[in-house]
């Protein structure tokens, strides 16, 4: 399995879904701990409608208008939340319940409505991705890795993740202590003079930008589940936030590494001939690592001694 | 078209799916009341996606047995089955663990699907898969239905609006006051488990007409638009429950009447449509409402504002305020009181200055309180004890009324 179809066929894979994985786990470390654990949800439900209506602008499934599209849906969506939240008096759970059943509602619609027979634009494409299309087919072993040539054929999903990986690295670097502060103790961050509304805000639009991005290479299951299920699960490791993030970066990269194998080739060992889907895949182990860390992990319980 | 649908007139199949779906978004709007009050609304989303594994295995266990795998209650059963599952990992992760239950209801929502898709493309790649048609359980298809289905679905959905309704006093009670049910000795947590129940039972019903992506919106939409219309708990169980049963009707209606309209993103339209026509028209609490009061509220503290000042000989300056006193006929253009302003500048003068007397004397505390500049002190004083406050006065400012 280690051999040229590997680097070509599967390592893109893999390493988007490493990508993807990372930079959803990074920010869920902060939305986890901030009880925002559901945005990832309400993000990959919304932009349904933003790439319809850009699809329909433009009429081609072209990146950056869809990706403006998504986003322009993901703000959209933050707006109507709040306004909801606000002019209406309702709690933001049943708010965000609202608009992003509304906004999935009417994305299926105007899909249903228009003709896209044409492209491959569906709602199940939205939703499972397709991880295992994102193939390169200029590579002709380990050497491609290499040569430029081969290099310029990469799948452009790839580098755009690399791309939106690198970006939300930098931001928490970037932003690690009043984030820190501000997410456990919110009132002692404002009296040391951050703007805790502004940061809170950014984090909420840089998980949206890696959702975005994500949603676009593999479909909106690993996106909720990476945003939750990694930091769920480095939360029972400990109690400490930069070993919880260095946890969850662990179990990310291995339910991605892992759900890609045994979804590609699990199937083929076990004697079928066709391989099920990679996103499926990656959700559940994600899930299955959650699980185990949940029984087992040493913080598990509320109060657990440091 | 649209008219006969409305009518039920579509032929049986389609009314009877018709039927279902009114009856269905009723229980929905009822059992998701609950489910609002007790500020949970999201629990259903976990509980929906969790269904797709299970209908999966039952499709994949269907065939292995030697069927078709087609059968609408063994695909509803194993929905029930891993829906209740994902429900107990949900109460387990947030009472068990440190996790908040908006993760654990994310975490089981996003692995439960995943696990679903997984299966549903491993039935793609069985022989007998190809037409399992499963995809229709992700956004409802009622196109096509076959008459037992419907049948099924009709009568699945009346069982549930009528446990709603056999349900519906404890759950009232729990969810307005779980204090109180608490103590008149009510088992909350067998309530709770009651209301999850029902929303089980909701969601696996709606699974074929709404589809389990859009099913929350079923449960989250109509309380929260009934919630507009009235502020009693009773009245909000039974406006929701008539508004989701309105939205599920239209929506099954025109979904059956046009071509390429999925019925659950329909009614899930329909019912927005509902709930913004109420957030902007509902008396009180919608923004139209607000406004007014907003209005209402700001004329008269700019109208007293001016009338004390006329009263006092101050030279007003803020135009709205001149305008409110001008189109009352109390002020000239210029901002010199007419006759009649004159009357009435005292009258608020000598309020105000009996408000000041009563604020600064102790023994008037608990009708003091109620001074915010614009209620008139008759209001909150017996003319006995006005008259004692008008000894008080000073008389150099003493002004007839």
């Amino acid at each position: 399995m280690i051999g040229a179809e590997f680097v070509s066929l599967s390592l893109p894979p893999v390493i988007i879904g490493i990508c993807v994985a990372v930079a959803c786990a990074l920010p869920g470390n902060f939305l986890v701990l901030r009880r925002q654990a559901l945005i990832g949800d309400a993000i990959s439900h919304v932009v349904l409608p933003g790439i319809v209506v850009a699809f329909l602008l433009t009429g081609a499934v072209s990146t950056w208008p869809m990706l403006l599209g998504a986003a322009g849906a993901a703000v959209l969506a933050v707006a109507a939340i709040e306004t909801i939240r606000r002019l209406g008096r309702i709690e933001p759970g049943a708010a965000m319940g609202v608009v992003f059943t509304t906004m999935f509602a009417g994305g299926v619609l105007l899909l249903e409505q228009s003709d896209t027979s044409s492209v491959h634009l569906d709602v199940e494409h939205a939703l499972y991705g397709n991880l295992e299309s994102l193939i390169w087919l200029d590579a002709s072993g380990w050497g491609s890795l290499l040569d430029p040539v081969a290099l310029a054929g990469l799948p452009v999903e790839l580098l755009r993740m690399a791309a939106t990986l690198a970006g939300v690295i930098l931001f928490i670097f970037i932003f690690w202590r009043p984030l820190k502060i501000s997410t456990f103790d919110e009132g002692f961050a404002q009296t040391m003079g951050m703007k805790t509304g502004a940061l809170g805000l950014a984090l909420v639009i840089v998980s949206a930008i890696a959702a975005v991005a994500a949603f676009d290479a593999v479909g909106s299951i690993i996106v909720i589940a990476m945003f939750i299920c990694p930091p769920a699960a480095a939360r029972m490791m400990t109690n400490r936030l930069e070993r919880q993030v260095a946890w969850s970066v662990l179990f990310a990269v291995s339910a991605a590494i892992a759900g890609y194998v045994i979804a590609g080739y699990g199937p083929v060992w076990m004697g079928f001939a066709a391989s099920v889907s990679a996103a499926g895949m990656i959700a559940t182990l994600s899930g299955v690592i959650l699980g185990l860390a949940a029984a087992l992990g040493p913080h598990r319980k509320r109060g657990s001694p440091a | 078209m649209i008219t006969d649908a409305l009518l039920l007139q579509l032929g049986y199949n389609a009314s009877l799916v018709t039927l279902g779906a009114i009856l269905l978004g009723m229980a929905a709007g009822v059992g998701g009341t609950f489910l609002f009050l007790r500020k949970r609304a999201l629990v259903s989303d976990a509980i929906s996606h969790a269904t797709l594994p299970g209908v999966a295995l039952a499709f994949i266990v269907m065939v292995g047995l030697g069927g078709d795998g087609r059968s609408l209650v063994g695909l509803l059963a194993g929905a029930a089955g891993s829906a209740a599952l994902g429900l107990l990992i949900v109460s387990w992760l947030s009472t068990r663990t440190r996790l908040a239950e908006d993760a654990a209801i994310g975490a089981v929502l996003s692995v439960f699907f995943g696990l679903g898709v997984v299966l549903l493309t491993v039935i793609q790649s069985m022989r007998s898969g190809q037409q399992a048609g499963l995809e229709g359980f992700l956004l409802g298809s009622t196109a096509g239905m076959l008459r037992s289905d419907a049948v099924i679905i009709a009568v699945s959905a009346a069982l549930t609006l009528a446990l709603v309704l056999l349900l519906r006093r404890p759950l009232t009670l729990a969810s307005f006051d779980p204090g109180f049910a608490t103590a008149t000795g009510q088992n909350t947590a067998r309530t709770d488990l009651a209301m999850m129940g029902i929303v089980l039972a909701v969601t696996v019903v709606g699974l074929k007409i709404v589809g389990l992506i859009l099913i929350v919106a079923l449960l989250i939409i109509p309380p929260v638009t009934a919630r507009f219309w009235t502020e009693r708990t009773d009245r909000v169980v039974l406006i929701s429950g008539l508004l989701g049963g309105l939205s599920a009707y239209i929506g099954a209606a025109l979904s059956a009447a046009l071509p390429d309209l999925p019925t659950g993103p329909i009614i899930v339209l329909v019912g927005f449509a509902i709930f913004m026509i109420s957030l902007i028209l509902a008396p009180r609490r919608g923004v139209l409402a607000a406004w007014v009061h907003h209005r209402a509220f700001q004329k008269s503290v700019h109208l007293r504002q001016g009338l004390l000042a006329l009263a006092q000989g101050q030279p007003i300056y803020e135009p709205l305020t001149l305008r409110l006193l001008r189109r009352e006929g109390w002020a000239l253009p210029d901002g010199v009181a007419t006759d009649e302003g004159r009357g009435r500048a005292a009258r608020a003068l000598l309020d105000e200055t009996r408000w000041q007397i009563i604020r600064r004397d102790p023994s008037f505390e608990a009708a003091a309180a109620h001074y915010d500049g614009l209620t008139p002190i008759e209001r909150v004083l017996t003319p006995d004890q006005i008259a004692e406050v008008d000894t008080r006065l000073p008389s150099a400012r003493m002004v007839a009324p």
